[in-house]
């Protein structure tokens, strides 16, 4: 039999309920994948082959009685780490959570183990999601599959080296600020931004919560689209998640995307971006024109302030978000603090790491009595005002194509010395973030150094259905 | 356009015990990302409104019931700290 683990989600799914293979066939095939090279890759921060292994017997003895419960049934699938996992280590990739162990479970995977998927494990991030590179962990670099002594791109690093290295056949990332699509770029797999509330975020430990959005990331879009089947949808534990709608994402896959209008935003095709970008930007154009898209450009005029905007607003909800690592409730506390103000600061001071104390204190400026007017509230009529290029543009255009990031992945370490430098790999990204919209990378082609490239489409808000059906369409064609 | 003092203060009021080598490292760190995000100050908003949350829902209210919670005692468990009669026992605060 060929590689199980070469297969996208959608194949195992068949070949499983066809009684082909069995569930814990697969299952060892990953674990023999990560254990021969996770070493390497460091995706996984926790592995849980036992439970894994439970699970995938669990899900062959269902088959054999005919209760399955989900085409996701049996699937193994891993989870970044700032998703709470019942009796299972999330540490959300800090130090300060090193030792915590969740009492419940997010919604999120609650809804995958209602639906039958094998748990492998918990997925390397960032720390409390914040970068892009997955430099800022607790627990080490991720490296990218496709050259170790490059990054895998971030926040969500794990998830999406882990698709590309074939340890999982689904995975769960998190964006706020870019942290789904990017990595998935630089890992050349699927990633699906979704809208935000669309997917609960219960359980999921924040970072800033106006912006933060759960989502799939899988080897394809056809993958992400069977993920949101499960996963979408309205929770009464989450209050900000949307009323729930068509929650079909699957069906309409094949559904022509003939005489669909796409917008190229001019601002997004500066200088900055590489000619390799370019050169397969302009290429998947091209394959939407074969399926009979129409091109419209398009402007944005306001996004160049988006990054500005997103580093305002961002580390505001950060301060307040991180507050709860105090050294009392859970997580770790310093052994050396003698009364309540330094088992606060202590604790906080031992276990943050650089780039959460940077946030913190830059919200906390940004929020300080007399600075609010001048940081925060611009930044909240700014972001009114990105919000608006986008409303105002999908009235003619039904999606926009775009490139990701202006450059295939970067070399371990070469961006980790200027913060300033590594915000400004999401300038294409955290627009759209600021807003209510969703946005899909699709893995397209190579650099001339053989790295992945992708492009992102981007479609008004609850419209993923639109973003997988064009994705899986320019991937088809991609693979023939 | 801030200060190592200022910065020192910030880190106070987030309960952050900054070393000194850390102020060192961070005071230019954070002027430069101030400064970078100064530029909006460029954008005319004279009228706009300000975006508090994208999704326009309002008043998400459940129904006015008792939902026992189950893991009362796990949750607190969490805590590094003793537990005493189902509280967290912290030093002296007063």
């Amino acid at each position: 039999m060929t590689d199980l683990t070469t297969k996208t989600l959608a194949e195992l799914s068949q070949l499983f309920q066809s009684g082909k293979v069995k569930s814990r066939e697969i299952t060892e095939a990953f674990i023999k994948n990560i254990e021969a090279r996770d070493g390497e890759i460091n995706a996984f921060i926790t592995t849980t082959f036992d439970e894994a292994r439970e699970m995938a017997d669990a899900a062959d003895a269902r088959f054999q009685n005919g209760e399955l419960l989900s085409p996701l049934d049996g699937m193994p699938f891993a989870l970044k780490d700032c998703i709470c996992t019942k009796g299972i280590r999330t540490t959300s990739a800090s130090k300060i959570l090193d030792n915590f162990i969740p009492p419940y479970d997010a919604t999120v995977w609650k809804k995958l183990k209602d639906a039958g998927v094998v748990l492998l494990g918990k997925l390397n991030t960032d720390e409390f999601t914040m970068g892009a590179s997955t430099e800022n962990s607790a627990y080490g670099v991720t490296r990218n599959p496709h050259d170790t002594s490059r990054v895998a791109g971030g926040s969500s690093g794990g998830p999406a080296a882990a698709i590309a290295a074939n340890f999982c056949a689904g995975t769960i990332g998190t964006e706020t600020g870019g942290s789904i699509r990017h990595p998935a770029n630089f890992c050349g797999i699927s990633g699906l931004k979704v809208s935000y509330g669309r997917v609960s975020r219960y359980g999921t430990i924040p970072m800033a919560s106006s912006l933060d959005t759960v989502g799939p990331m899988a080897k394809t879009a056809e993958d992400c689209a069977m993920i949101m089947d499960v996963i979408a949808g309205n929770d009464l534990l989450d209050s900000t998640t949307l009323p729930d709608g068509d929650l079909n994402f699957s069906r309409d896959l094949e559904k022509s995307i003939s005489g669909m209008k796409i917008g190229t935003p001019k601002e997004y095709l500066s200088d900055a971006i590489s000619a390799d970008v370019m050169t397969v930007f302009e290429s998947a154009k091209k394959i939407l024109e074969e399926l009979g898209a129409e091109f419209v450009e398009i402007s944005l005029p306001h996004t160049k302030y988006a990054i500005p905007v997103y580093y305002i607003i961002a580390p505001a909800e950060i301060s307040a978000n991180m507050a709860r690592y105090d050294g009392v409730r859970f997580g770790k506390v310093a052994k050396d603090a003698s009364n309540i103000e330094e088992i606060f600061s202590k604790s906080r001071e031992k276990f943050l790491g650089d780039e959460v104390k940077r946030r913190i204190l830059i919200g906390t400026y940004v929020l300080s009595a007399g600075y609010a007017d001048k940081f925060y509230k611009k930044a909240q009529q700014v972001r009114t005002l990105i919000r608006e290029d986008f409303s105002r543009e999908f009235q003619r255009i039904d999606a926009i194509l775009a490139p990701i990031s202006p450059k295939p992945a970067f070399k371990v370490g070469e961006k980790t010395s200027d913060p300033l430098e590594m915000y400004l790999e999401d300038a294409l990204l955290s627009p759209s973030c600021l807003t209510e919209n969703c946005g899909i990378a699709v893995p397209v082609g190579k650099s001339r150094e053989n790295l992945p490239i992708g492009v992102q489409l981007i479609c008004p808000a609850t419209k993923e259905a639109h973003a997988l059906r064009i994705a899986h369409q320019m991937e088809k064609v991609v693979k023939s | 356009m801030i200060t190592q003092d200022e910065l020192r203060h910030l880190a106070k009021l987030a309960k952050l015990e900054l070393s000194d080598d850390e102020l060192v490292k961070l005071t230019p760190q954070l002027d430069d990302i101030l400064e970078f995000v100064s530029q909006l100050e460029e954008v005319n908003t004279k009228g706009v409104a300000e975006t508090h949350q994208t999704t326009g829902l309002q008043n998400v209210y459940r129904e006015d019931a008792i939902n026992p919670c189950e893991i009362e005692k796990e949750l607190i468990e969490c805590s590094p700290h003793k537990i005493r009669e189902n509280s967290i026992v912290v030093p002296r605060i007063m």
